[in-house]
Order: structure tokens, then C-alpha cells, then sequence
């Protein structure tokens, strides 16, 4: 693009000072801009440090306890020191199902790096028989959790199918994913964020 | 909050709605303004789809190029909708290169047509306001004042609504057919773009101080007030420059 500016055809009235009066208003407005940074400075951190519970990046993942297909309790915060993808699914979903086999590759070449999926299936909208046979037909070898009173699709504000949840070894939340299929590009870039936390 | 908007079967994301709508929004009033800046509306209309489209490219090529290892143990994600599968500075790169083979093919000129962006570039502040509600992103800090709103699991200040008036005024003194749109067009071309960059630098460096996801450094100083007081001593030279750039004549001849 050309950088010579426009001809004018009309000027402008004598409303600003030189240009002494515009290096001095500049340098106050910097300095009162450099003051309000140091004052706004927050030393406790500006951020919640990950100590409420809520579905969102930066905050403590919502913990759970869920049966599994064989009736195990799994708890969240029992994972803590691992990097865990919480995925809310169901399995009518047809985006839900289009991601599982590459969750499946990512699991199985994952695993044992500290990394474990745990796949909550919307019992409340699904039916456990139905989740059950789905996971056995794909070969899904990752935890299968029922959400039968769907208090965690409450707790994880749950909007829509799939969900899906990064969360640090330290058990806060590093990214949410809203819909689906997520890439299995995406899946190992994320993975190997989270462990580089470990 | 309201990220997701149920119609029937459909679920579609509001935040990325917002957006959309923002972005035609932003488009009409820059097609406005290129004419008050004697551009072609046509040729700014394409310059943008060109440069979105070079963003989108970019960003792409540019996720690619960083996690090689990725794509190459699945080769299909390099086609995959997922937004997450972007990179901001290869988009930008994709964006400035499209836009300005385009605009040197057509010889636009880089300040009117940067000073017709802004009205655009300000409305889409305002749908990033309205998004950010949406989805509940760049949340406020706790407070206790009477217009704290519940987010997070904590009464927080309405961070996304202070945003949303600060982009509308910014919005508001660069409209088209608005008299300081059109006394800084007068002064210099470009003008009215750095004007609305410094504004838009000094409103996101006062309202940090409310957010309550501010990435931090030693001393607790917020990373974006330190980004956003740099790009406002940035446009501060730049319109300084502008302004004296021809001796003082530009102020002082008085029809």
C-alpha cells in the first residue's frame, strides 16, 4: 500500500498547541498510565490460584465420584499428579462418537506418561446399557463413568455434547472444549501441555 | 451468561454468533466510512474478506509449523474445523500478507484506508464485550460493591460490561458521520486510526485493575496493562507524528 497521505480538501481549525504541548500531555498521560499499573498491581495474584471450584480455565476442576461399567467408584481428585481429560459424552451424540477413536489412540499411547481420560457418559440423557455396548463395540479401554443424577453436567454447567476438559496435574483446569470431534492433533498438542506440568 | 443458544436440535455457540454478527456490523460501518475517506467501499470489503481469509489460512499454517509432530501422526486434524487449531501470530501474519498484496494491487492508501478500518475495528470491540458476556471469559475480580454480578463462584465486578461501554464510547467518537471522525480526518489521514488505538489502549490499561484473570508477573503486575501501555506510548509517537509530521501548518491554517 502507498504511505502518502490523502490531500485535504478542507483544514481543520486551530485546535491543538505545538508540538512542546503534545510531548508534555503525552509524558503525563504515560506517567499517570504507569502509576494506575502500579497501583491496580495485585501481589495476591489477580487470578482465583485455582481455589474455587468452577468449569472454567484457570479454576479448580469440580470434583466427582462416579461408578464405572463394573460398579469402581472413580474420584477426580484422587488423580491429582496426572493429566486427566474429563469428557462429558453420551452416546446418541454424534459428534461424541466421531472423537472417541482418536481419544482411544491418544489413551493408549498416553497412559503411561501420567495421563488418563476420564469419559463421564450424560446417563440422565443417555441409558447405561446403551453407553456400556457402545464403549464395548469401539474398544474403549479408558474409564466409562455414569452420571445418573447428572450432578456433574450441573457442576461442569454442562451445555452441550460433548464436553471436554483439560485439567493439570494440579487439578486446575487448563482449557474447556464446547462441541466436537475435537482433531486427534488437538488431542496430542493438549496432552502434551498438560504433561509438561507434571 | 448465555454461551450456548438451544434452537430445536441446534446448539450454536452464542459467543461465536455475537462475533459474526459484529463482524457484518463492522463491515457495513467501514464500507460507510471509506467513502467519507475517498476509498472505493468495494475495494475495502474485499480487502477485508481477503484478510480474513488470510487470517484463517495463516493461523492454520501457522498451528501446523509449531506442532509438526502432531499433524504429521494425524495428517486429517490439518482440515479440521476445530478452533482450538490456530495460531494468533500466523493469523496475523496471513491476514497483514493478503491484505496488503491486495491492497498494493489496487493502490489504496495504507492511512485512509487504516482510518476507514476504524469504525469496523471499533464496533468489533463492542461484540468482543458482548461475547466475552456470553461465554463468562475475562471475568471481574471479587468485589463487594452493589453491582458485583454472580460468576465463578464469587461476586465479581461486571468486567465484561465495563468493557462493552468503554468499547460503545470509543465506538461512538469514531463513527463515520461523526464530527471528530471527520475533524481528525481533516487534520491528517490516519489519525483517526491511532486515535482510536490509543483509546482503545488507555480504556483496556484502566480496566485491568477489575479483571480477574490477569496473567501476572514479579510484583503483581498485570501483563496486559504493561502490552497495553506500550501500544499506547506507541500511538501517542504515531500520532504526534502525524501531526507535526509537515511543520504546524496542518493546525494553523484556519479557513
Amino acid at each position: 500500500m502507498n504511505s502518502q497521505p490523502t490531500p485535504t480538501s478542507q483544514r481543520a481549525p486551530r485546535i491543538l498547541p505545538g508540538r512542546g504541548a503534545w510531548s508534555l500531555f503525552s509524558l503525563v498521560v504515560l506517567l499517570l498510565s504507569a502509576a494506575w499499573i502500579w497501583l491496580s498491581a495485585d501481589p495476591e495474584g489477580a487470578t482465583t490460584g485455582g481455589m474455587i471450584p468452577a468449569p472454567r480455565p484457570g479454576f479448580l476442576a469440580p470434583d466427582f465420584s462416579l461408578p464405572d461399567t463394573e460398579g469402581n467408584l472413580t474420584t477426580l481428585s484422587d488423580l491429582r499428579g496426572q493429566a486427566v481429560l474429563v469428557n462429558l459424552w453420551a452416546s446418541w451424540c454424534t459428534p461424541c462418537q466421531a472423537e472417541m477413536p482418536a481419544m482411544q489412540r491418544v489413551y493408549e499411547e498416553y497412559k503411561d506418561q501420567g495421563f488418563t481420560i476420564l469419559a463421564v457418559n450424560a446417563t440422565q440423557q443417555d441409558s447405561q446399557a446403551a453407553a456400556a455396548q457402545f464403549a464395548l463395540e469401539k474398544g474403549l479401554t479408558f474409564p466409562i463413568l455414569f452420571d445418573m443424577d447428572g450432578s456433574v453436567a450441573r457442576s461442569y454447567q454442562m451445555t452441550a455434547l460433548p464436553s471436554s476438559f483439560f485439567i493439570l496435574p494440579d487439578g486446575t483446569i487448563n482449557e474447556v472444549i464446547i462441541g466436537g470431534p475435537m482433531a486427534e492433533a488437538l488431542l496430542r498438542v493438549r496432552i502434551e501441555q498438560l504433561l509438561e506440568e507434571r | 451468561m448465555l454461551p450456548i443458544l438451544q434452537i430445536g436440535p441446534l446448539a450454536i455457540q452464542t459467543p461465536g454468533l455475537i462475533l459474526l454478527l459484529g463482524l457484518w456490523l463492522a463491515l457495513s460501518l467501514s464500507e460507510r466510512a471509506a467513502s467519507h475517506s475517498g476509498l472505493n467501499p468495494n475495494q475495502l470489503y474485499n480487502l477485508v474478506l481477503l484478510g480474513l481469509l488470510g487470517g484463517v489460512v495463516g493461523a492454520r499454517l501457522g498451528y501446523v509449523l509449531r506442532y509438526p509432530e502432531a499433524f504429521a501422526a494425524s495428517p486429517a486434524s490439518i482440515l479440521s474445523p476445530n478452533p482450538g487449531l490456530l495460531d494468533a501470530w500466523g493469523g496475523t501474519a496471513g491476514a497483514l500478507l493478503l491484505g496488503l498484496i491486495y491492497g498494493q494491487r489496487k493502490g489504496l492508501q495504507l492511512r485512509p484506508t487504516l482510518d476507514a478500518l476504524t469504525p469496523g475495528l471499533a464496533m468489533l470491540g463492542v461484540a468482543v464485550g458482548f461475547s466475552h458476556l456470553a461465554s463468562g471469559a475475562a471475568f471481574g475480580s471479587p468485589t463487594s460493591l452493589p453491582w458485583g454480578i454472580e460468576l465463578w463462584g464469587a461476586i465479581r465486578h461486571p468486567a465484561q460490561v465495563y468493557e462493552i461501554i468503554a468499547a460503545s464510547l470509543i465506538l461512538l467518537l469514531f463513527t463515520p458521520n461523526g464530527k471528530i471522525a471527520w475533524h481528525l480526518r481533516t487534520l491528517a489521514p490516519g489519525l483517526n486510526f491511532w486515535g482510536f488505538i490509543a483509546l482503545s489502549a488507555l480504556s483496556r490499561l484502566i480496566m485491568e485493575a477489575w479483571r480477574g484473570d490477569s496473567e501476572i508477573i514479579l510484583g503483581g503486575v498485570r501483563v496486559a496493562q504493561l502490552a497495553a501501555w506500550l501500544v499506547l506510548a506507541l500511538s501517542l509517537w504515531a500520532i504526534g507524528r502525524l501531526l507535526f509530521q509537515s511543520g504546524s501548518t496542518i493546525l494553523e491554517t484556519e479557513g
